[in-house]
């Protein structure tokens, strides 16, 4: 599986890039602290807070990996120390699914990670994140954006060869025709 | 004053949607009335080359049904768009994909070999295949091509509007036309059936309980439903709260959970991982353990929530099939 998710031709420059979506009350605040106390882990990892990991609709995990991402990190509060009491459990159980979920669709589920982070734990903000970057370079890029446009290519060509046919014909109003459109426009 | 040319098209469909243009009964009438047909495969013999040969912009509407997964579909949907002033994706197939774009978890060559050699009604000693390009004779006959993607009307070229539903109602048909024909047509883009989820027009609507919860997922085959009470509340799978309404319920009032054809509403951009993420919230445990025996009462994630809807969805196919 690892192998059909390389691109045809990858970067050696590539680094992995990793959403993190940090809950406000404990996972940021940790990864917070992990700052102010100057620890060092891997840059590859953009942080998003939000209220509470239980925000975390599934729809955002999959719109970052189709946007490019190659992995996604969740952190939240620890069981029964959740800020809105269930939110964390509601995040457990989707993400429980969206892992079943990706792996039907064709993605290694280890590029999705839940943890639980509590504030007082920036130690654990960075052995994780560094897990993640590690596990996430070995699978090598998703590259969702290449893939869908690899995808249109049967598209693009038979345009071309619906325009050949008609040059050929000569068919009146040729000009004023809009040129076919093969974006895929759900990424829009 | 000549009266407005309407085309009706299939791609790939079961034909269910013609059988709803038929199901308009006696209104299709009043509908004949007041426009000119000029190409209906199922029902009617036009030629492509007729539809060829019109100005750009002739047809004022054309209702098209089905996904786009052939080369001919393709050909088609690129024709009649530049053929008619509104190009309408009608049914679930065309909207978002449909049962068809159930087919983009495989690769196409083991749908092909399925197909044509190991499906049980199948004697193929020789493994013929359709060919795109063979000679006969010195002619060289020509055949669409499968293509490995299978793709919503929107995909692949501008629609103007959607008429939802696997297949749609007569009654949401008839609203389409006729907005059509008045000209009182709502902003390009939109889903004509109403933008709420389909409980709000539930008859089940009173018994959902305020807090949802499942300690079990039961299949309707598996248990005795009761013909009254909502679908969640007896730990059934019903896409009704993340599905557009404008069906009147049929499914939920003939005794069938909401298996979600109408797409999401406009709210929503992923109809199954918000109705997964909905469902999920709300089981009973809260240990990880006792919540997947919980999940392993819906068996193909996939195909339950996106039944109709995975050549739309945010991945659209599952990523690592070959396209070559």
């Amino acid at each position: 599986m690892t192998n059909e998710n390389q691109p045809s031709s990858p970067s050696a420059a590539w680094k992995p890039r990793i959403v993190a979506f940090f809950c406000n009350w404990c996972t940021y605040t940790a990864a917070d602290l992990a700052g102010v106390s100057r620890m060092k882990h891997a840059s590859n990892v953009r942080i998003i807070r939000l209220m509470c990991s239980g925000r975390v609709d599934p729809q955002f995990v999959i719109v970052a990996l189709a946007k490019g991402a190659d992995g996604v990190l969740i952190g939240g509060c620890h069981p029964n120390d959740c800020h809105y009491v269930e939110g964390n459990y509601k995040c457990l159980r989707r993400y429980q699914m969206l892992k079943r979920m990706i792996a039907d669709m064709g993605i290694e589920p280890e590029r999705l990670r839940l943890e639980w982070i509590s504030a007082a734990e920036g130690e654990k903000v960075k052995r994780v994140v560094n897990e993640m970057v590690e596990t996430v370079t070995k699978l090598g890029p998703l590259g969702l954006p290449q893939k869908f446009e690899e995808w249109d290519e049967e598209m693009e060509h038979f345009a071309e060869h619906v325009a050949a046919k008609e040059a050929a014909a000569g068919s009146g109003g040729a000009e004023d025709r809009t040129k076919a459109q093969t974006v895929e426009t759900a990424h829009a | 004053m000549p009266k407005p040319k309407v085309a009706f098209y299939w791609c790939a469909s079961c034909g269910g949607c013609e059988e709803t243009v038929v199901d308009l009964a006696e209104d299709i009438l009043g509908v004949v009335e007041k426009v000119d047909i000029v190409l209906w495969p199922v029902a009617m013999d036009f030629k492509y080359k007729d539809i060829e040969a019109m100005p750009d912009k002739t047809i004022t509407a054309t209702l098209l049904n089905g996904a786009i997964r052939t080369t001919e579909q393709e050909e088609m949907a690129h024709l009649l768009r530049r053929k008619s002033q509104y190009l309408i994706a009608y049914g679930a197939c065309a909207h978002l994909g449909g049962i068809p774009g159930l087919a983009n978890q495989f690769p196409r060559e083991q749908i092909l070999q399925f197909v044509y050699e190991q499906s049980p009604t199948m004697v193929n000693e020789q493994k013929t295949r359709p060919q795109v390009k063979f000679t006969d004779n010195g002619r060289e006959p020509t055949l669409p091509a499968l293509h490995n993607v299978v793709r919503s009307l929107d995909q692949v070229v501008e629609v103007d509007y959607y008429v939802p539903g696997c297949p749609p109602t007569p009654k949401l048909t008839k609203a389409a036309v006729t907005a059509l024909l008045e000209n009182r047509l709502p902003p390009k883009g939109s889903v004509i059936a109403p933008d709420v989820a389909l409980c709000d027009e539930c008859p089940r609507k009173a018994t959902k309980p305020t807090n949802v919860s499942f300690s079990e997922f039961k299949r309707p085959h598996q248990v005795l439903m009761d013909p009254e009470k909502c679908f969640l509340a007896q730990g059934i799978v019903c896409m009704g709260p993340s599905t557009r309404s404008g069906c009147e319920a049929a499914c939920t009032v003939g005794g069938m959970p909401c298996t979600g054809c109408f797409g999401p509403t406009s709210r929503v951009r992923d109809q199954g991982l918000k109705i997964m993420s909905s469902l999920c919230a709300n089981i009973a445990p809260k240990e990880e353990g006792e919540i997947d025996r919980v999940l392993e009462g819906i068996p193909d994630p996939v195909g339950t929530f996106y039944r109709y809807g995975l050549a739309k969805s945010m991945l659209r196919r599952r990523v690592n099939l070959p396209v070559k």
